[in-house]
């Protein structure tokens, strides 16, 4: 069973639909990527998922249980779903380990002490030791999605989400959080991600979805889809985005 | 970068410091003109000398104005504990005007509504409404007191326009603030109470103060009501005397306490202007 699918998900603003019908298998341990020109529906999608968006038709469903449910509480599906965006991301009025506390105390009720050890070593895995009490205005940019991920794991959530998290980013500091990934990559997690870093989902994705217009219409390996695109639409995008 | 003198300043710097001394000058000169008109033109007025002797005679002042401090406590004493009241309801206003769940529409309705209304009325009619109104009623003692009635006018004019500004410092919050905070499964209220409002009350301080100080002033129209407070303290001098001078001592009681508070607000609000540029 899928750990995360998506089957027939239409959401719709007014009268725009922006998604058209997304039907989405991940794996556990999958990283996938979605990919498109801007106002496809990537980052609709993901807020999707995390049940930000209410969806107008279709079912999503997480360890194949229906999180899609018109009226669930939604914030025990979020707790198991971790996302980071692509900006405006941390709390600035919070030192970097006030953001990360801030959730997992409130809603596990688990005091500052306790977490202190855990959330030390997190940021010790990600190279930010020596940031924990830095204010968000006093971090670089990879700095500060680097502590936005730390923030979501410290939930210990099942799948992780992110919106083109490295596209806000100087491109200098665009590596240091795609290792972030790849790190994660390596340590089992769920993952799907909206991007534009071609380059890192041809070689760290497990599948590659082509989102155009609300629909995915084309997916695959990357080797596939990178290599022998057969969708005209798709070629056409990756002989624009590769240049 | 250039160094063009001793002191190592740049040519930027040199001309900059040329304006600067240039603008001083020119607001120097025309300020102390303006005062010398004043000063020389006004009392060439033919009525000058009836209303030198009636708005500053000297005697009157000295007279009046210690008693005029002490009324002006009361002003202080009714701001002292509106202005809380004030916050709380305001608060209240704009977190029911802010909520999200449908089940609760009916609240952002009357937080509409109650702004609307409260922000409608001159205030003054709200203190002459409520003041004179509820106490018509024939409530006995202590509830029939201007005071209460006064300071709950106050309060509910206030509060719709605290809530206002709470509700403006609510909306700039950048709204992936919220995103964010719920993708981490924080409830409603604790991504409000921990993110969303220790932002905007930051932002809204300055304006808030601005409200505040226009409280302050207001507080003088209780006096409609029966207060005896530094206005309808001037006012019982004014007759005594039949001398307008304690009012212009009242006006520099006020202004003694709101300038510093005006200036105060403003420097606060330029120091934001340039953290967030
Ligand atoms: N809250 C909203 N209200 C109305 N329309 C919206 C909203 N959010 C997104 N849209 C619209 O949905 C469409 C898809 O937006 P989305 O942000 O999902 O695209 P995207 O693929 O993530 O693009 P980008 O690469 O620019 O991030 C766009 O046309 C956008 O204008
Ligand atoms: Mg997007």
């Amino acid at each position: 069973m899928a750990k995360l699918s998506l089957r027939g998900v239409v959401k719709r603003f007014g009268e725009n639909t922006v998604c058209d019908g997304i039907d989405l298998e991940v794996e556990e341990g999958q990283m996938v990527c979605l990919i498109g020109a801007s106002g496809a529906g990537k980052s609709t999608v993901l807020r999707c998922v995390n049940l930000l968006e209410p969806i107008e038709d279709g079912e999503i469903f997480l360890d194949g249980v229906d999180i899609s449910v018109p009226g669930l509480n939604p914030q025990p599906v979020r707790r198991r779903i971790g996302m980071v965006f692509q900006s405006y991301n941390l709390f600035p009025h919070m030192t970097a380990m006030e953001n990360v506390m801030l959730a997992p105390r409130r809603v596990y009720g688990k005091s500052r002490e306790e977490l202190r050890p855990e959330i030390a070593e997190l940021f010790t895995r990600f190279g930010l030791a020596d940031r924990m009490e830095h204010y968000p205005d006093q971090l670089s940019g990879g700095q500060q999605q680097r502590v936005a991920i730390v923030r979501a794991l410290a939930m210990k959530p099942e799948v992780m989400l992110f919106d083109e998290i490295t596209s806000a980013l100087d491109p200098q500091l665009v590596g240091e959080v795609l290792d972030v990934l790849r790190l994660l990559k390596e340590s089992g997690m769920t993952m799907v991600l909206a991007t534009h870093e071609m380059g890192f989902a041809r070689e760290a994705a497990d599948k590659v979805c082509f989102l155009k217009d609300g629909r995915i219409l084309e997916e695959g390996s990357p080797e596939t889809l990178f290599g022998a695109p057969k969708h005209p639409e798709t070629k056409e995008f990756l002989a624009r985005s590769l240049k | 970068m250039k160094k063009d003198d001793a002191a190592g300043k740049t040519r930027r710097q040199i001309y900059e410091e040329k304006l600067r001394r240039r603008s001083l000058l020119i607001a120097g000169t025309s300020t102390v003109f303006a005062f010398l008109a004043v000063v020389v033109l006004v009392p060439l007025a033919p009525g000058w000398e009836k209303v030198k002797a009636s708005f500053f005679n000297r005697e009157v002042f000295v007279e009046t104005f210690p008693k005029l401090l002490d009324a002006f406590l009361i002003d202080v004493m009714i701001f002292v504990w509106c202005a809380p009241a004030i916050t709380a309801l305001g608060l209240l206003i704009a977190l029911a005007r802010d909520v999200q769940s449908p089940a609760l529409f009916p609240l952002r309705i009357f937080g509409a509504f109650y702004t609307d209304i409260f922000r409608g009325v001159p205030v003054v009619l709200t203190v002459y409404l409520i003041g004179f109104g509820i106490p018509g009623l024939g409530l006995p003692r202590p509830f029939n007191s201007p005071y209460i009635w006064g300071s709950l006018a106050l309060i509910l004019t206030y509060s719709a326009y605290v809530a206002e500004i709470f509700r403006s410092g609510i909306e700039a919050v950048h709204k992936s603030q919220r995103s964010a905070a719920q993708s981490l499964g924080l409830t409603d209220g604790d991504t409000m109470r921990f993110v969303i409002l220790p932002q905007a009350i930051r932002q809204v301080i300055p304006s808030q103060m601005n409200m505040f100080i226009a409280l302050q002033k207001d507080v003088a129209l209780l006096s409609f009501i029966g207060p005896v407070e530094i206005f309808r303290q001037a006012g019982v001098f004014k007759s005594l005397m039949a001398n307008f001078t304690p009012y212009v001592g009242a006006a520099l009681i006020f202004l003694a306490v709101t300038v510093p508070a005006t200036r105060y607000a403003d420097y606060l609000l330029a120091k934001q202007n340039k953290e967030r540029s």
